[in-house]
């Protein structure tokens, strides 16, 4: 993104300020309605849920060209009946924002920098690596004798961000695998 | 939670306690405020911090971190001397009526059957007296002096105000406050909820916090009641989703557990983890495990799963049978433990940001440059993926391959979250992930689909489990929100949605990722998607949405609510009615089991269908320091001795014990003030993601410490000076915030400090701080081996020189 970090202050102060005077429930005059029609005018509405605390309130992306360019709360969710708070409220410059890792990147064994690398690269050298690890370390029986296929030398932490098709998905893979060093935020 | 957020709005009397929800789960809070406004709700918030749930509460009393047994202790013996708890409830609701059997005893801080060595305890000791068929012997009087009432009654007789007062630094008068608050809901129209998050879990005694809520909502007969039960904020943004679905070394999704070394055949597994129960009373839900656990196994491996070969049950991992403290322990601390240790060679870290958030954080990003290879998903860089090069580190001297995965924004991308009521909630996906990212479901097909193709085309160790594993080419959130309901896989449906866990088999005729979620998603769609308001009249009065998405188990927005009616099925109070019985059939919500209500005798059953038994547990045989709770004081305390036993410490506590685990010792004068940890309104946990948003950075920009004038008197430090805190772990800079919102204690006579700190901020964004985990102690509770982020000891000076602020 070329804006500059004064220039995305500026959009996100705009936007906060809209959305919580959109909110405040009275008139607001022509002037800010007629500037959050121009923002919104053609767009998309679709409903997505706060990617943070657990009372997960909904908020509506408006949607113009495969870009949000608007979020605000979601009346329709009766929890949150609309409301955001801090967090929610920046939702926009979330999704947007510049600081995102956007590229597949690999830091080599020694080496002071990320390099990008293409998605085929990086799972084919990666699976190529949990497997050399898995083959070598696999542990049939343990100490006592008794059978546990499993490996110890794999972990896998996370993560509460995830779905829960995510989740299942990722549970799925790590007991093929063999892994039992499995956590996630539900413990920390 | 056993309700839900709109259901706070019912309550009489909430007890924030162990959580500061107005800031940490802000918008929950308008349902507390509406309690005390339309209903005159008393709304009490005991924390060592006044904070903002404080200032909108009736009441707002400190306590000394890791003291909540002692308070709560305390409120149990105020309920029994008082008579304030109600006997129908407990007589017929839970097991206080149960003889316990000679074995048990309790002396001087330890319950029976302790072993000193691997400092765990043989729980048979604490078994029931049963008669011929097994079922527990009983006394409804409550007069037998070895029934659970008696000796719940005897143990607690000891959390004598005054000692309570001595050791959790809260005034008798604020005590008696909150006692006689919160045990007037013990009326059966009344009703009192209990609302916690991490304050009460992040302790080695997390676990007994909760147990200790437990009794004090059942002796008052608070759970299964609208505005009622024990209220889990769930914080992270799917942690009850991600929790159903196990992403936990201990269980398999639906929290089947994991199978252990001594289970060699799927019958042994279903044997040990199937509760017999010959009391024709008790529902004994969890005798249907081998159904979920068929139906799981039969999701997992698809055709390759037949009943000959146990439907792969071979196929899985098994941990070790827990011995000791350690052994077969899987969990987060240890498995940092084994990485610094130089036995774990590879792994993932995806969405969470360890180097940040799990304690002796120091330890933590040593170990990391232990690993051979590690991979990331993430949507931010943060102090974990950039661990090779952070302050001190020498990247030309760590050997580690990490790769990193750009994970797409739940924005960009769909599928269904869980809220903290269990709600299972859709969201849609509203633009295109933004450059080469991806959803974290598809990072794990293409990651495992590369590595199926190699274990197919090389040599390799034990391939059963990858070559036979039922795996889609690409990620499709409906597909496997599908198979998360579950499927028919043969018979005259084959194909077809289940309907309901009744549906499951153990035959390998049903396919199921996970039992809870059956029903979301049938014949007739998606449920998770549903956004009706509408309601019946009954419904209306207590906020219930049953048309609004759809809740585990069955879509029942209330766990226990046949609790919340008495033997004819009739409220205890018809003004908020969760369900009634209408002579036919149930009204209100889905009811816990359709049966008729008890005073039908055989036809019915027991109300807490959860427990062997049928009734809830005030004598909990099940936890790991003891079937009654005790209070033990942090591992870091500055105390040498508290006035209920000689026990000091939770005897079973998990303790790190490498060259990077310092500890102090009790009351140690190096470190005698207690610091206490939090979150922040305008921050997300470690901050890993908010500290790239400008806004909230600009409004919490940079790590303080909250500290009480008198301290700061003491230590000569003024508001806003920059000051070095230290543990025997590690020293953290942050700005001194001095303020009325912490006060001393007085503690046996003493007076003590406790200071408190946020944890969001790190080194990836300059200037603002680092980890305050790097204070904190490894040390985790016995059931969980949760971390104890909110109690360990430290000392606080002025910084003549500061580098992580500037």
């Amino acid at each position: 993104m070329n804006i500059t970090r004064r220039k995305f202050m500026k959009v996100t102060g705009l936007g906060a300020a809209t959305l919580a005077l959109s909110n405040v429930g009275f008139g607001l005059g022509c002037a800010g309605g007629y500037s959050k029609k121009l923002k919104i005018k053609g767009a998309k509405e679709v409903i997505s849920i706060c990617p943070f605390c657990s009372v997960s309130c909904h908020f509506i992306c408006h949607v113009k060209g495969g870009k949000v360019v608007s979020t605000e709360g979601d009346p329709g969710y009766p929890v949150s009946e609309g409301a955001l708070c801090a967090k929610g409220a920046t939702m926009m410059s979330m999704i947007n924002s510049h600081h995102r890792v956007t590229k597949p990147m690999y830091r080599a064994p020694y080496s002071e920098t990320w390099e990008e690398k293409s998605w085929g690269w990086m799972i084919s050298r990666l699976a190529q690596r949990i497997k050399e690890t898995r083959d070598k370390n696999f542990k049939v029986k343990n100490e006592e004798g008794q059978v546990v296929n499993r490996v110890d030398e794999i972990f896998h932490l996370g993560s509460s961000q995830m779905s829960n098709e995510e989740c299942a998905v990722v549970h799925q893979a790590m007991r093929a695998m063999g892994v039992v060093h499995m956590d996630h935020q539900a413990r920390i | 939670m056993t309700n839900h957020w709109i259901d706070i709005k019912n309550t009489d009397c909430a007890l924030i306690m162990g959580s500061n929800a107005a800031e940490h789960h802000p918008i929950c809070f308008k349902w507390v405020m509406k309690a005390k406004e339309e209903r005159g709700a008393t709304i009490v918030h005991v924390d060592p911090k006044f904070s903002r749930t404080s200032a909108r509460s009736d009441f707002h009393v400190p306590l000394r971190s890791g003291t909540d047994i002692a308070f709560l202790g305390g409120m149990i013996k105020y309920i029994l001397d008082n008579n304030k708890y109600f006997k129908e409830y407990v007589t017929e609701y839970t097991n206080a009526s149960f003889i316990v059997g000679p074995k048990f005893s309790f002396n001087n801080g330890l319950f029976s059957g302790f072993n000193h060595q691997l400092k765990t305890y043989d729980k048979s000791y604490w078994a029931f007296d049963v008669d011929a068929n097994g079922v527990p012997k009983k006394d409804k009087t409550l007069s037998n002096p070895r029934c659970v009432f008696q000796l719940l009654r005897k143990h607690y007789s000891r959390y004598d105000i005054s000692k309570v007062s001595q050791i959790t630094g809260v005034s008798v008068e604020n005590l008696l406050k909150v006692y006689k608050a919160f045990s007037e809901t013990g009326k059966p129209n009344k009703a009192g909820t209990v609302m916690y998050a991490l304050g009460w879990t992040q302790h080695t005694v997390g676990v007994q916090n909760i147990r200790t809520s437990a009794i004090i909502q059942l002796l008052l007969g608070n759970i299964g009641v609208a505005g009622g039960g024990i209220n889990a904020l769930r914080g992270e943004p799917n942690v009850q989703g991600s929790t159903d679905h196990c992403i936990l070394y201990h269980i398999l999704p639906g929290y089947l557990p994991l199978p252990r070394a001594s289970l060699a055949t799927l019958a042994d597994y279903n044997k040990a983890n199937t509760p017999v129960s010959k009391d024709p009373m008790s529902a004994n839900w969890w005798q249907n495990r081998p159904k979920y656990m068929a139906s799981l196994l039969k999701a997992w491996f698809g055709e390759a799963a037949t009943k000959e070969n146990d439907f792969g049950y071979g196929w899985l991992p098994r941990g070790d049978v827990p011995k000791g403290l350690e052994k077969g322990d899987y969990s987060v601390m240890w498995i940092f433990d084994r990485m610094y240790k130089g036995q774990i060679k590879g792994g993932s870290i995806w969405a969470t940001n360890p180097a940040q958030s799990v304690p002796n954080t120091n330890k933590v990003r040593k170990a990391l440059a232990n690993l051979d290879w590690l991979y990331f998903a993430e949507i931010h860089g943060n102090e974990t993926t950039d661990f090779w090069h952070g302050p001190g580190v020498d990247p030309k001297k760590v050997k580690t391959e990490v790769f990193l995965f750009p994970s797409c924004h739940r924005a960009e991308k769909e599928g269904s979250i869980s809220n903290s009521g269990r709600w299972a909630l859709w969201h849609n996906k509203a633009a295109d992930p933004m450059g080469d990212s991806k959803p974290m479901g598809q990072i794990m097909i293409e990651i495992v689909n590369e590595l199926i193709d190699l274990y197919k085309k090389n040599d390799g160790v034990f391939k059963e489990p990858l070559v036979n594993l039922n795996w889609p080419d690409e990620y499709d959130a409906e597909d496997i929100a599908k198979a998360i309901n579950g499927y028919y896989t043969s018979g005259p449906n084959d194909g077809d949605q289940v309907n309901a866990f009744a549906d499951l088999a153990d035959d390998g005729s049903t396919a199921c990722l996970n039992w809870l979620y059956c029903g979301s998603f049938t014949e007739e769609g998606n449920k998770m998607k549903k956004r009706d308001l509408s309601q019946t009249p009954l419904q209306a009065k207590i906020g219930l949405y049953p048309n609004f998405s759809w809740c585990w188990p069955v879509n029942r927005r209330v766990l226990y609510n046949r609790a919340s009616v008495d033997k004819n099925g009739q409220p205890w109070d018809p003004e908020r009615t969760v369900i009634k019985w209408n002579g036919e059939k149930w009204e209100g919500d889905v009811p816990d089991g359709g049966w008729p209500p008890l005073a039908t005798g055989d036809k019915s059953r027991s109300p807490f269908i959860m427990t062997k038994e049928g009734y809830s547990q005030l004598f909990g045989p099940g936890r790991e320091e003891g079937p009654f709770s005790e209070h033990y004081e942090p591992v870091e305390t500055p105390v040498s001795y508290h006035p209920f036993s000689g026990q000091l410490n939770n005897p079973c506590a998990k303790i790190m014990n490498s060259d990077m685990d310092k500890r102090a010792v009790p009351a140690d004068p190096r470190f005698p003030i207690v610091l206490t940890t939090y979150s922040l309104t305008e921050h997300w946990c470690g901050g890993g993601e908010t500290r790239n948003v400008p806004s909230l950075l600009e409004a919490e920009p940079q790590l303080y410490v909250e500290m009480s004038k008198e301290l700061a008197a003491e230590k000569g430090i003024k508001n806003g000076d920059p000051v070095i805190v230290e543990s025997a772990r590690g020293r953290v800079e942050a700005v001194a915030m001095v303020t009325v919102r912490m006060t001393p204690f007085i503690i046996q006579g003493k007076k003590v400090h406790e200071i408190g700190m946020p944890f969001a901020f790190g080194w990836t964004k300059p200037g603002v701080g680092d980890a305050t985990n790097r204070l904190c102690i490894a040390a985790g509770d016995p059931n969980t081996t949760i971390p104890e982020y909110k109690a360990c000891c430290v000392n606080i000076r002025k910084a003549d020189k500061v580098t992580e602020l500037s």
